[in-house]
């Protein structure tokens, strides 16, 4: 009996171990890491309310052409209630930029200057490539060529031809108007009808990223309504690092000072706590893995304080031992009733726990809500562990060590 | 030691923190984050060394007014603002290029005034449905008046958390809200884990007086209320220590939570629930 019992000890210890090991090893690259850890951007946008559900279905589109541009790995865009778009960029190489980018409407127009006219739109185009004239003499010189579809080049064509016959050269009424989102970008004069659909828009940048920003743009097509940004948050890629390793930092001292506790105060409970402690962390983080959650600070967060509430499920059940103990009980017996009286306690108690932590996944925002998700199967499955394994694992170790002092007695 | 004995000395302690708080509640108010009050805030790390006062006058520079500088970790600076356009972000970044020097910019984060009523919103209705299903719950496995006590010893924690956090003028956000939930579970959890044990004396022990079923079941659970709160203060202090400035907030919250959750299983609870019972005899 004692032979076996502690091989059964040793065998289910070693395999809690190895577990955690081998589950830490692969999840380590497996997890999917939120912005607040990873760096990234998420922006919210809000149209006018009057904004139809096909103008949010093109904006919808359109900003995933521009997020596509940017090559990021898992981006997020969905829709929120009736005139929100919500946009998540985990990884992101430039938040900054990427802001930039997401919000513009990019509503570029061709106006002629003397009739206040708009020939071309972002619509007619076909193409538009930054590019830089480095013959100038003035030093580099950044534009964007563009180049209008047919029916575009046609209307471009015979507006250009109109000014040319009706205006004497170097007329400022043969200017054509760049504008962007009501900006006047530039205002060339136009020197011969231009039959071939190109044009070139050039001043206002100052570097090639610009015109490269611009060109994207107007590649990705204007949003057909104006979109506010509401809400924004960037996080630069070093920091999450940073946040990342600091709080594992945290999160290992807070944990060996918890083991150490238990063991000194519990003794052999105590040990068997911290094993069922480490074998509670691998399945919370291989359910996390497995549901594809996004770890986030607060959610990490969320998973020690569960720990704690793992703890205290310990602490009832064992507290319950003592006091069997010292009412003259054998140490089987102890066990056996202690856990008896303990399960209701805990069960109540973590329920109401749950109760908030469902309230927070129902109500809460992003990061508040991986917080909750990461305490709620924390709390569930530290009851799970401490009513069967934790129960095992002491019953088949009181067969190994029997001495009562050795639990509180 | 006597704790139904002396229910007054113990109201007595909670009320002499609680009624500082309320005061500065109405006085000072509470210190709202962008998250809630809407506004910006823009964490920047230099490469030169530099100061907060270098930084305020580039701020201010730029035009904007009413800024708040505060200094972070890694030589990093905190610059919050009200709610600011694009274009006025633009102007300001480019001013502490200028006048400071060359940074890379850490977090930046906007939040619209309409967004900041909605999130403030959300977390008062999480709080409150929180609250109201816990009743419901108490009620259903012990009964109504162990569920008020319950409750009342919960607005307790969440009144002394939401004060000192008023006196101190520390940042109330969404993740605010979410630490008081985790205080409110930690209490609840310490508050059932003795009424537990009263309603199994209850049965036990007929004959006795319901002031000294009460000392007795929290003298019983006594180790426990003391040993867990121990360990999550462990993992509090050590996030506190080593876990870096952005959950500084949360962690504090809880360590002022889990502390007046302690206080109030142990010395509040288990009073209000005989008030509350004697209230009844009398009536009946």
């Amino acid at each position: 009996m004692r032979k076996g019992s502690l091989a059964a000890v040793l065998i289910i210890t070693i395999a809690v171990l190895g577990l955690a090991l081998f589950s830490f090893d692969y999840l380590k690259d497996d997890l999917r890491l939120g912005l607040d850890l990873k760096g990234g951007v998420q922006v919210r946008l809000e149209a006018p309310e009057n904004a139809s559900a096909e103008d949010m279905a093109k904006a919808v589109a359109i900003i995933d052409n521009r997020v596509n541009a940017l090559g990021v790995t898992e981006p997020e865009i969905r829709r929120e209630g009736d005139n929100r778009i919500l946009i998540e960029l985990p990884g992101v190489e430039d938040p900054e930029e990427a802001v930039n980018l997401i919000g513009r409407t990019a509503l570029l127009e061709f106006v002629r200057v003397d009739t206040n006219e708009i020939v071309v739109t972002g619509r007619d185009l076909k193409n538009a490539v930054e590019g830089m004239d480095s013959s100038q003499i003035a030093g580099k010189d950044y534009h964007v060529s563009i180049e209008f579809n047919s029916e575009g080049a046609e209307k471009f064509a015979n507006a250009t031809s109109d000014l040319v016959a009706k205006y004497g050269e170097n007329d400022p009424n043969r200017m054509i108007a760049i504008v962007l989102d009501g900006n006047v970008i530039s205002s060339p004069i136009v020197q011969t009808p231009i039959y071939d659909g190109k044009a070139s828009i050039s001043g206002g940048f100052q570097t090639l990223e610009e015109a490269n920003s611009l060109a994207l743009l107007l590649r990705s097509g204007a949003l057909p309504v104006e979109m506010e940004i509401i809400e924004k948050r960037t996080v630069g890629p070093k920091f999450g690092i940073e946040s990342l390793e600091k709080s594992a930092g945290a999160a290992f001292y807070g944990l060996i000072a918890i083991a150490l506790f238990m063991i000194a105060y519990y003794r052999v409970p105590g040990l068997v706590a911290v094993v069922s402690l480490v074998l509670y962390s691998a399945i919370v983080w291989n359910v996390l893995g497995f549901i594809n959650a996004t770890i986030t600070l607060p959610g990490i967060a969320g998973f020690l304080l569960s720990v704690g509430m793992a703890v205290d499920a310990n602490i009832i059940i064992y507290e319950r031992i003592k006091e069997e103990l010292a009412n003259g009980k054998s140490l089987r017996a102890s066990i056996d009733s202690g856990f008896k009286r303990a399960i209701w306690t805990i069960f109540d108690s973590n329920l109401t726990t749950l109760i908030a932590s469902f309230v927070l996944i129902y109500f809460g925002a992003g990061t508040v809500k991986g917080f909750a998700v990461t305490l709620s199967i924390g709390v569930i499955t530290s009851m799970l562990t401490a009513i069967t394994f934790t129960r095992i694992l002491l019953k088949q170790t009181s067969l190994v060590i029997s001495n009562t002092k050795l639990y509180g007695a | 030691m006597d704790f139904s004995g002396k229910k007054m000395l113990w109201f007595i302690i909670s009320l002499v923190i609680i009624i500082p708080g309320i005061v500065s509640i109405m006085i000072n108010g509470l210190n709202f984050g962008i998250d809630f009050a809407g506004g910006n805030l823009i964490q920047v790390q230099f490469q030169n060394e530099t100061s907060v006062d270098t930084i305020r006058t580039a701020v201010n520079d730029s035009g904007i007014s009413d800024a708040l500088v505060q200094e972070s970790d890694y030589n990093s600076f905190i610059i919050k603002t009200k709610v600011i356009t694009e274009e006025q972000e633009k102007t300001l970044l480019a001013s502490l290029t200028n006048n400071v020097g060359e940074y890379e910019i850490m977090r930046n984060e906007g939040v619209g005034p309409s967004i900041g009523s909605e999130l403030r919103k959300a977390g008062l209705i999480s709080l409150f449905l929180a609250l109201a299903l816990m009743v419901v719950y108490i009620t259903i496995r012990f009964e109504l008046s162990f569920a008020i006590a319950a409750i009342l010893a919960l607005c307790h924690d969440v009144l002394i958390t939401v004060g000192i956090f008023s006196i101190l003028q520390f940042e109330v956000n969404s993740e605010f809200i979410a630490a008081v939930l985790t205080v409110v579970g930690y209490s609840i959890n310490a508050t059932i884990v003795i009424f537990d044990r009263i309603r199994e004396n209850l049965k036990a022990v007929k004959k006795d007086s319901l002031e000294n079923i009460v000392n007795l079941s929290i003298k019983q659970t006594m180790a426990r209320s003391v040993n867990t709160t121990i360990t999550v203060l462990f993992v509090i202090i050590s996030l506190l220590i080593f876990g870096g400035e952005t959950i500084r907030n949360f962690n504090m919250v809880l360590l002022t939570g889990v502390v007046s959750g302690l206080y109030s299983s142990v010395f509040l609870a288990g009073n209000f629930w005989l008030v509350i019972r004697n209230l009844k005899g009398k009536k009946a």
